[in-house]
């Protein structure tokens, strides 16, 4: 008896770590094939200069990286306000009233709207109105993407500020709005992380903007017009058959896990060891 | 016997309550109140005096809490809560159409039962956060009421060297005086406590208790309590409440020595609840 019970715990124990590994080889995997191949194009010519020419030599990918910073910047300036404001509805203001919960069902809606169909509203909306694509349109898209995350994640931040201090300060005759502020000041910590995976998460998105933002070869030239992004030209030069743009790829990669990391590196330096709602 | 209590006439009713010349500062009449669907306060009626303690008593769950967050229109706050009848102060319907529920709630302060400072602030920021968060800006008078009050609730020579700390790194007793202060610092008329030391020891609760004598002076006082020989030591005023209904109401001497009610004798001699 005593020996099966060890021979079972042995056991399990091997499957979790069996688990685990492959879990983590291939990630592991991935990242060292793209540090290693990418590594080898990253100098200051990538972050300066416009993509090579096909076979050519040289080039960079300056002007993905601008367009990936800039349709962040845009679609954060669009979906941050709003999904935050949408969070405060929901958990300050929609448990009194019927609308709380609707706008929270839409929010999970939207949430699990497959991104390349908010891409396509976007393409219908904007692409086809102004017939060009453009960095309006991506950061339209991106930011649409961006609302249900935050408003989500801000509604569950803003609950988890215990009712009491709510009272405390109503019973103040502290007017709904301001006790709603200072409930946020109360949650900042996880509503920045909330924000910062939210931006994360759509910084890697690359469906969307091939409906939205397009490509291009040349530096930003006005929000109405095409712009080149790292996940677009990841696709764009990763499937060409020419091995100077394959290795552009390799690198663009690099940069956009090194993005995301230094993202999530910074959500780790936020909530550590702090409670979720100081 | 409850039934017998209910149908109170008005003549009855004033025959339960204390005769004195004292002015009144709360007036509460015919107040209903609910959750939903389940009625927790029924046609309650209580004169509350100017400048004196007076204690709310009763079992759990008969309406305690409900009816002091009805004194400043907190109840209203839970999804579903109504009420009706009317709460006046200085003789104007607290309900009525004219009064705003944020200018109430500053007139009529409150204290809960576990104390809540707000723990992103630090302590001299929770003393004013009443008057910042209302708009007043002026740094300079703030340093002035921080000392004040805290004076006044005996919390200054404690915290005085670290105003900055958090105020949530109080023990229990110094944070609940800190809650005391911060609703004083916004001067309203009426505090109300709701089982302000039932989450203290008995020192904290004595310097508490000491505290609220004090405040009779400038403040009048509401205080729901658990404890019964809390309420004989600091009230000058005790309303019995059972099953949403105040059963009697009258000075605290007369109330705890000479019952009218049975029901009333039966709680305080400890045969119930
Ligand atoms: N949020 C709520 N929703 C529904 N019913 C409630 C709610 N709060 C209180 N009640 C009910 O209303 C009645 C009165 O509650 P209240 O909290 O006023 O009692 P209390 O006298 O303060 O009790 P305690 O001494 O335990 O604090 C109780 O029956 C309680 O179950
Ligand atoms: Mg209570």
């Amino acid at each position: 008896m005593k020996l099966r019970r060890v021979v079972s715990d042995k056991l399990w124990t091997v499957f979790t770590v069996v688990a685990l590994g492959l879990a983590i080889v291939p990630l592991l995997s991935i990242l060292f094939d793209i540090a290693s191949k990418g590594i080898s194009v990253i100098n200051l010519d990538f972050f300066t200069q416009l993509p090579p020419l096909a076979n050519a030599s040289g080039g960079g990918m300056g002007n993905a990286i601008q367009g990936t910073l800039l349709l962040v910047a845009l679609s954060s300036a669009i979906g941050l306000p709003i999904g935050l404001f949408s969070g405060v509805y929901i958990s300050e203001y929609g448990v009194t009233n019927r609308y709380g919960s609707a706008v929270r069902f839409l929010g999970d809606v939207l949430a699990g709207i497959p991104s390349i169909v908010t891409g396509v509203l976007a393409y219908t909306l904007i692409v086809l109105t102004f017939q060009s694509f453009s960095v309006l349109a991506g950061g339209v898209a991106l930011g649409t993407m961006m609302i249900p995350i935050v408003s989500n994640t801000t509604a569950e931040a803003l609950k988890s500020v215990p009712n009491s201090i709510r009272e405390a300060s109503i019973a103040l005759g502290i007017r709904k709005w301001r006790t709603s502020l200072l409930i946020m000041a109360n949650a900042k910590k996880a509503i920045a992380t909330a924000s910062l995976l939210a931006i994360a998460r759509i910084t890697g998105e690359t469906a969307p903007l091939i409906l939205t933002a397009g490509i291009s070869t040349l530096w930003f030239s006005g929000f109405n017009q095409p712009v080149g992004s790292l996940t677009y030209y990841i696709y764009y030069f990763g499937t060409s058959p020419y091995q100077n743009w394959q290795n552009m790829a390799w690198g663009a990669a690099l940069i956009l896990i090194a993005i995301v990391l230094g993202i999530n590196a910074a959500v780790r330096l936020i909530t550590r060891g702090k409670k979720a709602y100081a | 016997m409850l039934e017998s209590v209910t149908s109170l006439d008005v003549e009855e009713r004033q025959r339960l309550e204390p005769h004195d010349a004292l002015e009144t500062k709360m007036e509460v009449v015919g107040l209903d109140a609910w959750y939903s669907t389940k009625q927790a306060l029924v046609d309650v009626n209580l004169n509350v005096r100017s400048n004196k303690v007076t204690a709310i008593i009763g079992p759990s769950g008969c309406g305690k809490s409900t009816l002091i967050r009805c004194l400043n229109r907190m109840h209203e706050l839970v999804p579903g809560s109504r009420v009706t009848g009317s709460v006046l102060l200085d003789g104007k319907n607290i309900y009525g159409s004219d009064l705003d529920a944020v200018d109430v709630r500053r007139r009529v302060g409150m204290v809960f039962q576990k104390p809540n400072p707000f723990p992103n602030m630090s302590i001299a920021d929770n003393v004013t956060a009443g008057l910042k968060l209302a708009g007043v800006k002026d740094e300079s008078s703030m340093k002035e009421v921080e000392r004040r009050t805290l004076e006044r609730v005996g919390l200054w020579d404690e915290v005085k060297d670290d105003l900055k700390r958090s105020g949530a790194s109080l023990s229990g007793g110094q944070q609940q005086r800190l809650c005391i202060a911060r609703a004083l610092a916004i001067e309203p008329e009426v505090l109300l406590m709701d089982e302000p030391c039932s989450a203290l020891d008995p020192t904290a609760t004595a310097k508490i208790e000491q505290l609220i004598t004090s405040l009779k002076q400038t403040y009048t006082v509401v205080i729901v309590t658990h404890n019964m020989q809390q309420a004989a030591r600091i009230a000058d005023y005790t309303a019995f409440m059972y099953l949403g209904k105040l059963i009697e109401y009258d000075e605290t001497t007369t109330l705890f020595e000479n019952p009218r009610q049975e029901l009333t004798e039966r709680y305080i001699t400890g045969k119930f609840g």
